[in-house]
């Protein structure tokens, strides 16, 4: 069995395609490492409402 | 499908084609003028987010290029400089550059101020807005003032990686905008001297085209002196140290004086020497801009790592 040899055009295609699957990946890292860095630093923010939780603010705070 | 059809394809972009429409060596001095701007500025940004910023205010920069090549690919196409570029050269649909620019300042604008904050994202989406619609569809075809104008949108990285620490404006934000803003007329000017590029022929008004060499050799000098006065004012802020200071007296010392001979000279001196003090000007510009913010960085680190001006004496 005999395979023909890629078209130039499928050469570019396919590194165009790895390109823009390495950026995509790359892209949803970075939004993952924010996500987990911002989550992080939120302190006493309830996770599901974004809104402060009593028993986490520190006594004498008025928040 | 045959091979012919194919054939008939082959000018299906690469991924290195679509890179090169986001304008890679403009991005670098985005990349290091921004980065700048974030590491002096006070207060800390956690490292990752520090990343992501300057990565998002590179790709809205590249967005911007991506613009700028879609709406310029018909004088692209006329000058030789410009030829190769991936519209003219027919590797990139204009169309297509026209949706990867769209797309990238709305995902760059939009990721920049969920990084950091909403100024410095509402910082990059007006740079763009700038580059694209005030310089390159309404400026650079109509006015010689259009490289002063339009190197706003080159001034604006280091105040937005400035605002991605502190989430505003201040005056050292605002004296690197100068630094760059009066930094660009010499620079290009001083390229456009010993460059004779084809501006004429893409009916581009540049100075030296509507008003003469002898007038642009006039302005470089003139916004030289402005901008040594800039970079010394620098100084006066929190971003002046012994090492900021050191390097602007130097370098504007040998900036004005590279202007001063330029000013002297006619064409046919300069003919003659093939532009030498023209082009060693350019080569100094580059140096000027790459030194006075890494200087303004070492100042910065020094600072921070507690070493003081009397504590180096």
């Amino acid at each position: 069995m005999t395979f023909r040899p890629d078209h130039e055009l499928h050469k570019r295609r396919k590194g165009r395609n790895i390109g823009v699957g390495l950026v995509l990946v790359g892209f949803v890292a970075l939004v993952f490492l924010l996500t987990v860095v911002k989550v992080e630093r939120g302190g006493s923010l309830q996770g599901f409402d974004h809104t402060q939780r009593i028993d986490m603010v520190p006594q004498g705070s008025n928040k | 499908m045959s091979d012919t059809s194919f054939d008939s394809q082959t000018r299906e972009a690469s991924f290195g084609d679509y890179f090169a429409l986001l304008k890679p060596r403009v991005m670098s001095l985005v990349v290091f003028t921004a980065l700048v701007g974030l590491l002096v500025a006070p207060g800390s940004v956690h490292p990752v987010e520090g990343f992501a910023a300057i990565l998002f205010i590179a790709l809205g920069g590249g967005a911007s290029g991506a613009l700028n090549m879609w709406w310029d690919a018909d004088i692209d196409r006329i000058m030789k400089r410009t030829q190769s570029r991936p519209i003219p050269s027919g590797k990139v649909g204009a169309e297509e550059a026209l949706a990867l620019g769209l797309a990238l300042s709305g995902i760059s604008v939009i990721m920049l101020a969920l990084a950091s904050n909403i100024v410095a994202g509402a910082l990059l989406a007006f740079t763009i807005f700038f580059y694209v619609v005030i310089y390159s569809m309404w400026l650079k075809r109509s006015t010689p003032q259009n490289i002063v104008i339009g190197g706003a949108a080159g001034a604006f990285p280091p105040m937005i990686g400035w605002a991605v620490a502190t989430g505003g404006v201040s005056i050292e934000s605002i004296m690197m905008f100068a630094l760059v803003f009066f930094w660009t007329p010499p620079h290009f000017w001083a390229l456009a001297l010993f460059m004779k590029s084809d501006y004429s022929e893409a009916k581009v008004p540049m100075l030296t085209v509507t008003h003469g060499r002898k007038v642009t050799r006039q302005q470089i000098f003139g916004y030289t002196l402005l901008l040594a006065g800039l970079a010394i004012g620098t100084g006066f802020t929190s971003l002046g140290g012994p090492v900021y200071w050191a390097a602007a007296v130097v370098l504007n010392l040998l900036f004005i004086k590279g202007a001063w001979t330029i000013l002297r000279r006619d064409e046919e001196v300069a003919e003659a020497d093939n532009y030498a003090a023209e082009k060693s000007f350019f080569k100094l510009s580059l140096l000027y801009l790459f030194l006075h913010f890494g200087a303004i960085l070492a100042d910065a680190v020094l600072m921070r790592m507690g070493v003081t001006f009397g504590g180096l004496l």
